[in-house]
């Protein structure tokens, strides 16, 4: 078992969670994962490492809850247990170029943090672009602007911030000239289709973060995997759980992508209805025994 | 007396009900059953089966403790040599292997050896107490992985007084015991109790490491481990490289079997999602292609059809496996080879939920030509033969080769073209002090040849701590 040493709510439906895993806290490396199942018939998912302790051995996740297993872990508290957390996997960004551009969408935001903190140890140019649908889902932007050079802060309605999605002051930086070494999407599938997109004409190179179906997260199962084209267009299939998570933007068939991660949608419907309404009993439950 | 010219039948739950349930399939002898088919056993002098067996099994030994009714006696002579024994009698294919070799086998059918270990182990497990711990040297060995070859190694040092670790990367231990074998024909509580045996021995089991993410060898050798056994398996799927094969429907038989093994996907309770109903193809013919095909019918597909391209005589399944599965309406094509897997696309609107869903298989026709040398006569496609064959799932069961994370683990160990581990045959590599065994040695292979290889490196691990 696994202990939750802190909880945080970030917004609305996002959280922070910090897990007691003393190895994991150790090993872990910018860009790497866990995998984590909360309880005996739980689903196992993947989610991105948000930072480490290693002194304190705590390793922080930060998610949505938006699935079943993503609402069961946000109903634990602090000093509760969850089943299993193994990690860290995948392999950690590589730190290439010194004018980096860090974008992140939502809960990516998340992935996207301990990206451009390395890069900004390691004394790169950092400019961070973060994307939210409106001002009360906005989360880290502290965090962020503590070390970046620059921080665009962009908000579908316009509630706060600029009003736009992310791909807006990138490519006004780009038609100005900035010339980035390198840019780093993480967010939604489309946002990071929608970023490659906007880099092309340049030929900025592009980073995205995959998060697709996994179960064991070690190569074994094939369910994470994806094809890969090349400059040519000759395809190649990757699984992103040990040759990820981050690809090339420009080889990534996001098509295919979208497609695989709808697999189970109609299952995870029900299956977070179900939940939901599991909870909802309990609360009722409890109000009614007070 | 009369010679019984067949083996005694196993009980088995009937076809019809079995597809409904998970159960095991087949029931085990009765005492009456086992008592009967011990007395088959010729106890011949030159001991042909011993011979077979990967582990050296006294076998007559062990039958003739049956017929005493001595079965307390029986369990210790299969214990002396094997460590799995409820496993091995229920997956290893002894038709290849003890009983392939057994005298009765050349006039009549050959004695139930399989069936008979099973019988031993099941009754000592039923009243069992746990083995005793041996007194510690102090002497600490890592084991990487749970399957077979690791459980064996992980028991075998224990009893000789190693401070044994198993680190396992799922959250269970017992490797293809537990992701691979499908409940209905090896019980998980089986293999459960394999692994309680061993932590009453001593040895601690670490689940949720990644040996080479979670921590490296190098850093194992620090914390004081003085040598290491890598079972890390065959975990990495193959696919066939063919279009179609990323659509939405299409699994390796890994995440198939996974899913539904040890993530218990079959159960109404578990949060994890799998495809039920439907036609399911099952490409391949081995074992895990039957285990396959056995769970889709189990999980309510309509029809379950393997594809596989060569013919009957050559399905590298076992017998009784292959029978199972037919008896329980799996049906066969031979002679077939997928070209292409078929997915539906709806042109006018991309947004529709059931783009990218299978929709069907093209395969051709194959015939077959001159054996290759390992004497297996090659498939070849027929020009002009191709055709349709309409699924919604398909399960690729062509088999798998060492686990890749494996070039992570450990720097100094050399692996041979397929991936695999090169060891001496003590199971030693390249590196001093780290040995292994299994099929991240010789790709998939069967439970009893990893525990053999387990066993040896014990062995030699053994001796290589005692100099």
């Amino acid at each position: 078992m696994f202990r939750i040493e802190t909880k945080e709510v970030l917004n609305d439906t996002i959280y922070r969670m910090g897990i007691v895993s003393p190895r994991v806290a150790k090993k872990a490396r910018p860009g790497q994962f866990i995998m984590l199942r909360v309880d005996e018939a739980g689903e196992r998912i993947p989610l991105t490492i948000a930072g480490t302790d290693p002194e304190k051995g705590i390793v922080d996740i930060i998610f949505q809850a938006y699935g079943t297993t993503t609402k069961k872990l946000c109903e634990k508290e602090a000093g509760d247990e969850i089943a299993d957390f193994v990690g860290p996997l995948g392999k950690p960004t590589e730190i290439r170029g010194q004018k980096i551009c860090v974008i992140g969408g939502g809960v990516g935001c998340a992935i996207a943090l301990p990206i451009a903190r390395e890069y900004a140890s390691v004394g790169a140019d950092v400019t961070c672009i973060i994307g939210f649908r409106s001002k009360n889902m906005v989360i880290l932007e502290d965090e962020f602007r503590s070390f970046s050079r620059r921080v665009f802060v962009m908000t579908d309605d316009g509630s706060y911030g600029s009003t736009g999605n992310v791909c807006m002051p990138l490519k006004e930086m780009l038609e100005k000239g900035e010339d980035f070494d390198r840019i780093i999407a993480i967010g939604p599938l489309v946002m990071m289709r929608f970023v490659t997109e906007t880099a092309r004409p340049w030929g900025v190179p592009v980073s995205v973060s995959m998060n697709p179906i996994m179960i064991d997260g070690t190569g074994m199962c094939g369910g994470c995997r994806m094809t890969l084209k090349d400059e040519y267009g000759r395809p190649a299939t990757v699984f992103a759980c040990v040759d990820g998570p981050e690809f090339d933007g420009y080889q990534v068939d996001f098509d295919e992508v979208m497609t695989r991660g709808r697999m189970y949608a109609d299952f995870e419907r029900h299956s977070y209805e179900k939940t939901c309404n599991l909870f909802r009993a309990a609360d009722q439950a409890k109000k009614e025994g007070c | 007396m009369a010679m019984e010219p067949k083996k005694t039948p196993m009980p088995t739950q009937d076809p019809r009900e079995r597809i409904t349930n998970f159960r095991e399939v087949a029931l085990g002898y009765t005492p009456e059953d086992a008592r009967r088919e011990a007395l088959r056993c010729l106890n011949c002098k030159n001991r042909p089966c011993v011979e077979g067996c990967p582990v050296n099994v006294n076998i007559p030994g062990f039958i003739q403790k049956i017929r005493e009714g001595d079965l307390d006696g029986a369990y210790e002579v299969i214990a002396a040599t094997s460590s799995l024994p409820a496993v091995c009698g229920r997956v290893c294919p002894q038709e290849n292997q003890c009983e392939a070799k057994c005298a009765m086998g050349i006039k009549f059918e050959p004695v139930g050896i399989g069936r008979l270990e099973r019988y031993v182990a099941d009754h000592h497990n039923a009243a069992s107490v746990p083995p005793r711990k041996a007194s510690s040297n102090g002497c600490k060995v890592a084991v990487v992985g749970s399957g077979p070859s690791s459980l064996t190694c992980a028991g075998d040092l224990a009893k000789l007084g190693y401070d044994v670790t198993v680190f396992e990367a799922l959250h269970a231990a017992g490797g293809v015991l537990v992701y691979g074998i499908p409940e209905f024909r090896l019980p998980k509580s089986i293999v459960a109790r394999e692994v309680e045996n061993l932590k009453a021995l001593g040895v601690t089991v670490e689940t949720n490491v990644v040996v080479g993410k979670t921590v490296t060898v190098d850093e194992l050798f620090e914390e004081g481990f003085r040598a290491v056994f890598l079972g890390t398996g065959a975990g990495l799927p193959m696919f066939m490289n063919i279009p179609g094969e990323n659509l939405v429907g299409v699994y390796s038989a890994n995440e198939y079997l996974t899913r539904s093994n040890l993530m218990k996907a079959y159960r109404e309770d578990s949060d994890t999602p799998i495809r039920k109903g439907g036609r399911v193809a099952v490409v391949g013919g081995g074992n895990v292609a039957m285990d396959a095909a056995r769970t889709a019918l189990r999980l309510g597909a309509e029809k379950v059809t393997i594809i596989y391209r060569r013919s009957e005589a050559e399905l590298p399944a076992r017998r009784e496996e292959a029978e199972h599965a037919r008896e329980e309406g799996v049906e066969f094509l031979y002679l077939a080879n997928p070209v292409e897997i078929l997915g539906y696309r709806n042109f006018e609107d991309p947004r529709d939920p059931k783009n990218g869903a299978v929709t069907g298989i093209r395969c051709t026709r194959m015939e077959l030509g001159e054996p290759d040398e390992r004497g297996r006569r090659v498939p070849r496609p027929i020009a002009g033969s191709e055709f349709h064959v309409p699924v919604d799932t398909v399960v690729i069961a062509i088999g798998t080769s060492p686990n890749p994370l494996i070039r992570s683990i450990v720097g100094g160990v050399q692996l041979n073209r397929r991936g695999g581990i090169v060891v001496t045959e003590e199971g030693a590599t390249h590196r001093a002090g780290v040995y292994a065994g299994g099929d991240a040695v010789t790709g998939a292979a069967t439970v009893i040849s990893a525990m053999g290889a387990g066993k040896t490196a014990a062995a030699a691990i053994h001796r290589y701590l005692s100099e």
